[in-house]
């Protein structure tokens, strides 16, 4: 019996062997082709930069393209917006949220806040040249 | 203007999922009073009455005829289901209004076969082998979410231990035992066995004072060597008793070699830097406690259950756009989404609506100014799972780990293994990640799926190295992206519950909310369960009075 089913169970080996490159190879593809990326370790954010911040946190539902989704209900699309005209609007839905919209007040500080809002009023058709401070989101909160 | 969240630290001890954020020298302390003092703090408690272990009063009865009156229900997951369910058995015409071609909402179970597209349009085909599952929503059952269980009974579902406490699973932290994982079994043990010898140290020294008397001060000691598994002279050292605690060196066994060696206890300073004994109060904490539950064969088992129930009265594909009330009933359009040209609207004369707020906020809705504030006040908790199927169930075979949960720091934050199926040959699917409202469960949450699932079997090498050469393939729910409910659950701060609860919770002229939103057990299926019956006695009991 032992006799033989060795040759098959080399055979299966084989057939492991090259599934197991097939794997790692995907794996590694998409982890190359995210390239690095930031992690925060508590429940803070640690990401700092506008882009970053967009990228690792805004992402998650308004989109690569900030279009926005529609399932249920709506996450709307950033994109050429005309409500970031005034600033104080993007500033006071990021740190205290509203309705579907999480408050992120509490996992930002005022610079990271400061610096999200700051690129999506400048990126994806957004082309509003005055920039927030940190002290401006300082006053959203009170 | 909404409250904003962690303000307080009230509700964060009991927020059921948040298990290793932020803990403090303040948790440390709580944590000893845990351990040591609940067993006589429950006795103290159930003598006087105040340990009830449920708000379940048993089967609802709605006595009395409610003469045809109809109901609108409007959300088929568990909260829907309840209400529809039961208020069809005390005589009322009800319809339930479902977005999804699927009964069960959050109670859900994704196997092979079954493909999941998230918003933002990515598809995910989900390549499990047939029996093996992830449950991407709940997946535990406390023993005393009695309602919950209760419904279980009625309909059938056949249940199975979950395992919150393996002591044979890993604590891990990057940071600590140059990254290698430790058994829980071995830290609690060493905490438990230091924190003993140094409390057996200050007593024997005289210095608890009168503290405690002379003659508490032998108990003590006793009940220290007892706890702590100290040798005679109080130390926590590598003896035999220390290691049918923590593990021996070698085990003992058959034979010539069978004497046992004992281990050797690592440093208290070592493990408290570790930071790996905050980890112990995810087995500790009231939510978390023995005897846990899952349905055999899925969570879904539960919400097909109630769906077989009251399944012929669900209209599917269904999409709320517009709540209207007058003085006669309640008017809801939606449309087909599979025909969505068309608007099609139901009369009612009651609705029992447990659309998620995040969805809800959005839609046109005739209630009064403070509902609708609570409505859009109440944030929805970012959440991640990851099931990552494996060619062999490496964790029983190598590492002798039957069920249960490892914990890390490691953005995953945790690692579940299947419990059920043991002991099997061929392929397993464990849970990679589960991240609850973390700055991580945002981070996965932003990523496409094949990177979640890549990153999860990246960083889940660092505790169980064979990942690399097993893995096969993996589903990745982020519950942000999920079209049904845009998030996971409601996310209640303090001051949030005192300025917004009660008015989220009255009835409003001919609707009534229910859901877990609407219960002080947020996430939880028997919240949405005791919030759909107390939603209904009060509609019932309404109803009776006009």
């Amino acid at each position: 019996m032992m006799q033989r089913s060795r040759p098959y169970r080399r055979v299966f080996l084989l057939a492991l062997a090259s599934a197991v490159l097939v794997q790692e190879t995907f794996a590694q593809a998409t982890l190359a082709q995210e390239g690095q990326r930031t992690f925060s370790s508590g429940y803070r954010f640690v990401e700092m930069s506008g882009e970053e911040l967009y990228n690792n946190v805004c992402r998650g539902c308004h989109m690569s393209d900030a279009g926005g989704a529609t399932g249920a209900g709506s996450y709307p699309s950033l994109a050429a917006n005309s409500n970031l005209e005034s600033p104080g609007y993007p500033i006071t839905l990021v740190v205290h949220g509203r309705r579907a919209m999480p408050p992120f007040g509490g996992m930002m500080s005022d610079a990271q806040v400061a610096a999200v809002v700051n690129y999506v009023r400048t990126h994806f058709g957004n082309n509003y040249r005055d920039m927030v401070t940190a002290q401006d989101v300082s006053e959203a909160r009170r | 203007m909404r409250a904003s969240r962690r303000t307080g630290g009230g509700l964060k001890n009991t927020r059921m999922q948040d298990e290793t954020a932020g803990v403090t020298r303040r948790d440390l302390l709580s944590l000893i009073g845990a351990m040591a003092g609940s067993a006589a703090m429950y006795h103290a408690m159930t003598s006087l009455g105040f340990a009830a272990e449920s708000r379940y009063q048993g089967p609802i009865k709605l006595g009395g005829d409610p003469k045809g009156a109809s109901v609108l229900v409007l959300g088929a997951g568990l909260a829907g289901m309840t209400a529809a369910l039961e208020l069809r058995n005390a005589g009322y015409q009800v319809q339930v209004l479902e977005f999804n071609k699927r009964a069960g909402g959050r109670n859900w179970t994704i196997r092979g076969g079954d493909s999941f597209t998230e918003l933002g349009g990515a598809t995910q085909n989900c390549d499990f082998q047939p029996g093996l599952y992830l449950n991407p929503g709940p997946w535990r059952i406390p023993y005393h979410h009695r309602a919950l269980l209760d419904y279980c009974k009625r309909l059938n579902v056949v249940l199975e231990p979950f395992n919150q406490l393996n002591h044979n699973a890993y604590l891990h932290s990057v940071s600590a035992f140059g990254g290698a994982p430790q058994r829980i079994r071995a830290v609690r043990a060493d905490f438990q066995g230091h924190v003993s010898e140094l409390l057996a140290k200050a007593t024997r020294q005289g210095k608890l004072g009168e503290a405690v008397t002379k003659e508490d001060q032998e108990i003590l000691l006793q009940a220290l060597r007892f706890w702590g598994a100290l040798d005679r002279d109080y130390q926590y050292s590598a003896s035999l008793d220390a290691s049918a605690v923590r593990g021996f060196a070698a085990p003992p066994g058959g034979g010539l070699a069978a004497l046992p060696v004992p281990s050797e206890p690592v440093g208290l300073s070592d493990i408290l830097k570790s930071g790996l004994w905050r980890h112990l109060r995810n087995f500790a904490q009231y939510n978390f406690q023995t005897t846990m539950f899952q349905p055999v064969g899925g969570m879904d088992a539960i919400g097909k259950a109630f769906a077989k129930e009251v399944g012929d009265i669900i209209r599917f594909n269904a999409k709320v756009t517009k709540i209207k009330q007058g003085d006669r009933g309640v008017t809801v359009s939606y449309i087909d989404t599979t025909n969505p040209s068309i608007q099609n609207s139901v009369t009612a004369d009651w609705c029992v609506c447990t659309i998620p707020l995040s969805i809800l906020s959005q839609i046109p809705l005739d209630v009064g100014s403070a509902m609708q504030a609570a409505i859009e006040a109440l944030p929805y908790a970012a959440s991640v799972k990851i099931g990552l199927q494996f060619k062999r169930r490496f964790w029983e075979e190598d590492d002798a780990i039957y069920g249960g949960i490892s914990y890390t720091d490691l953005p995953i934050r945790q690692i579940a293994y299947p419990n059920s199926g043991y002991n099997r040959s061929g392929r397993g699917v464990l849970l990679g990640a589960y991240m609850f409202d973390t700055a991580n469960a945002y981070e996965f949450t932003a990523m496409p799926p094949a990177e979640r699932v890549a990153r999860a079997v990246e960083f889940g090498a660092a505790i169980h190295p064979q990942y690399k050469s097993e893995f096969e393939n993996g589903v990745a729910v982020a519950w942000h992206r999920v079209p049904f409910t845009l998030g996971c659950s409601g996310e209640w701060s303090e001051e949030g519950r005192k300025q917004h609860y009660a008015n989220l919770c009255q009835i409003d002229g001919r609707i009534v909310l229910a859901g877990e939103h609407a219960s002080a057990l947020p996430a939880w299926q028997e919240g949405a369960i005791l919030s759909a019956l107390d939603a209904i006695t009060r509609l019932h009991e309404r109803v009776m009075k006009t």
